[in-house]
């Protein structure tokens, strides 16, 4: 098969794979970027542990085309981090214990920046709303809300 | 179309591991020459803090801060034997392994730190902050970084530990065929109150009121996290997951996660919870562990909220909406029971 030439930017750095035609956006990312912050949860867009931001909008990039990102910005969680510090939703997640095992937590990050980066105040139900349609198996979404709403209460006094 | 309030209650004594072959769990711990420890066990971590209380434990054993401990889980090719991460046991029974294998540790520590310092080992005591001093005496200090480079290529000695704990096998009364199956028991009390859609037999949950007697917390914020998770499990179990709706016949059986029913972020409800400590003879700093028990009262509770609600009592789970409704039908209509 043949390779299509791909280049985009990827947490504000430009990367040029070469991907089979069909390859999802998940395998790019994590098998030909090695980024591996978006976990494969069912691969069919039913669990949200893969979100991404695509151009700052939420996607499962289990089911988005690594072709349909040409010229995009992709943002994972890889690229939350400011430097060496937690960006402000990691650090509400570590204190409000808003982690078991952990696997949904990436996707989850990305749901809350999503939600944070369009809405900064958002309320108890805009939470809800904006996580529905990631599963946490450990259904641990009250410290998850939590979090969320702290990371926004903290940003808004700041 | 009416929503009917009810409440149900349920309580559980729960056993902490089992008797099974001793239910044995083995733990090894040991420094390198940096003066950090590391404890190797088979038993995962998949959530539930493993890791997190083994290195406490580890930590509070030898006296020498949390940050100082790594726990190595590794796999059960090469780490010590262990029965599992199951049966609520963690905590319990690796804890009490772990304990054993740090206590012998701190004892070659110790040993070594009075070779260094030329003193009786019985002399000598942990600050907790990384250094064992002479009691009395704090100037008269070394680092166990200092204790484990000495160790190590002065002294020859390896500072390590090896634990196990082994549950004493319980004879069977000849006469009543009574024996004492586990060594100690948790136990709960939850509360929960639904409401129940006489339409179209949906069930919400509106609120848990909770109550957990499970030895000393060893981690308070991890025990309230696996008991927050754990009701919600036990909702799910209650209410929303079956592979196989229509058991034996595995017809509009769920095929992936979109299917298969499970509480959403939406679905959650005020859940007030109270922990009470009360250390057990046996356990790790009196610890026995919430684990299972922390699902397992909110099935019972939710059937009796149900049958408070509108009189039906359903006794195969999950309770869908269709069982509610159908045994709504067949007693023509909703009975709602007195209020307690």
């Amino acid at each position: 098969m043949t390779k299509i030439p791909l280049q985009f930017r990827h947490n504000g750095r430009d990367v040029a794979i070469f991907v089979d035609g069909g390859t999802n956006l998940l395998v790019a990312l994590r098998e030909l970027i090695g980024d591996m912050t978006p976990k494969f949860g069912c691969g069919q867009g039913g669990c949200g542990t893969c979100s991404v931001l695509i151009d700052g909008e939420l996607h499962l990039s289990c089911l988005t085309l690594a072709e349909t990102v040409a010229g995009r910005s992709v943002e994972t969680l890889d690229g939350m981090k400011q430097g060496p510090n937690l960006h402000p939703l990691q650090r509400a997640f570590a204190d409000n214990f808003a982690a078991q095992c952990g696997y949904c937590t990436p996707g989850m990050l990305m749901a809350a920046k999503a939600l944070l980066d369009r809405n900064p105040a958002p309320s108890r139900a805009d939470v809800i709303e904006a996580i529905s349609g990631n599963i946490c198996r450990c259904t641990g979404y009250e410290p998850i809300i939590n979090a969320i709403l702290a990371a926004a209460g903290g940003r808004a006094s700041a | 179309m009416t929503r009917h309030r009810g409440r149900g209650m349920a309580s559980i004594n729960y056993p902490i591991g089992m008797n099974l072959g001793g239910d044995p769990s083995q733990a090894l711990v040991h420094s390198n020459p940096s003066g950090k420890f590391t404890v190797a066990l088979s038993s995962i971590d998949l959530g539930q803090g493993m890791k997190s209380v083994t290195r406490q434990i580890c930590a509070e054993t030898l006296g020498v801060p949390v940050e100082d401990v790594y726990v190595d889980t590794a796999d059960s090719d090469t780490g010590p034997h262990c029965m599992g991460s199951f049966a609520s046991r963690g905590t319990h029974r690796v804890g009490n392994a772990v304990m054993a294998a740090a206590r012998e540790a701190r004892g070659v520590m110790m040993e070594a730190a009075a070779e260094e310092l030329e003193v009786n080992a019985a002399d000598l005591e942990t600050d907790g902050r990384g250094n064992i001093h002479v009691k009395g005496a704090p100037h008269r200090s070394i680092s166990t970084k200092d204790v484990a480079i000495a160790a190590q290529f002065k002294q020859g000695k390896t500072i390590s530990g090896r634990g196990i704990f082994l549950v004493p096998l319980s004879d069977v009364d000849p006469e009543t065929g009574e024996m004492s199956p586990a060594t100690c028991y948790a136990h709960a009390c939850l509360v929960a109150e639904v409401e129940v859609d006489d339409e179209t037999g949906e069930v919400a949950m509106v609120r848990m009121d909770s109550a957990y007697e499970l030895g000393r917390a060893l981690n308070p914020r991890l025990v309230e996290q696996q008991l927050v998770g754990g009701a919600w499990m036990g909702v799910s179990h209650a209410l929303y997951e079956t592979p196989e709706p229509y058991y034996p016949d595995p017809v509009h059986g769920p095929r992936d996660f979109v299917e298969y029913l499970m509480p959403g972020p939406g679905d959650i409800c005020p859940h007030d919870i109270a922990v009470l400590e009360r250390p057990a003879p046996d356990g790790p700093f009196g610890g026995k562990g919430p684990g299972e028990m922390c699902a397992n009262p909110v099935l019972p509770a939710v059937a009796n909220a149900i049958f408070n609600a509108v009189g039906v009592r359903i006794d195969d789970l999950p309770i869908t909406p269709e069982k509610v409704l159908r045994a709504i039908k067949a007693q023509g209509g909703a009975r709602p029971q007195a209020r307690r």
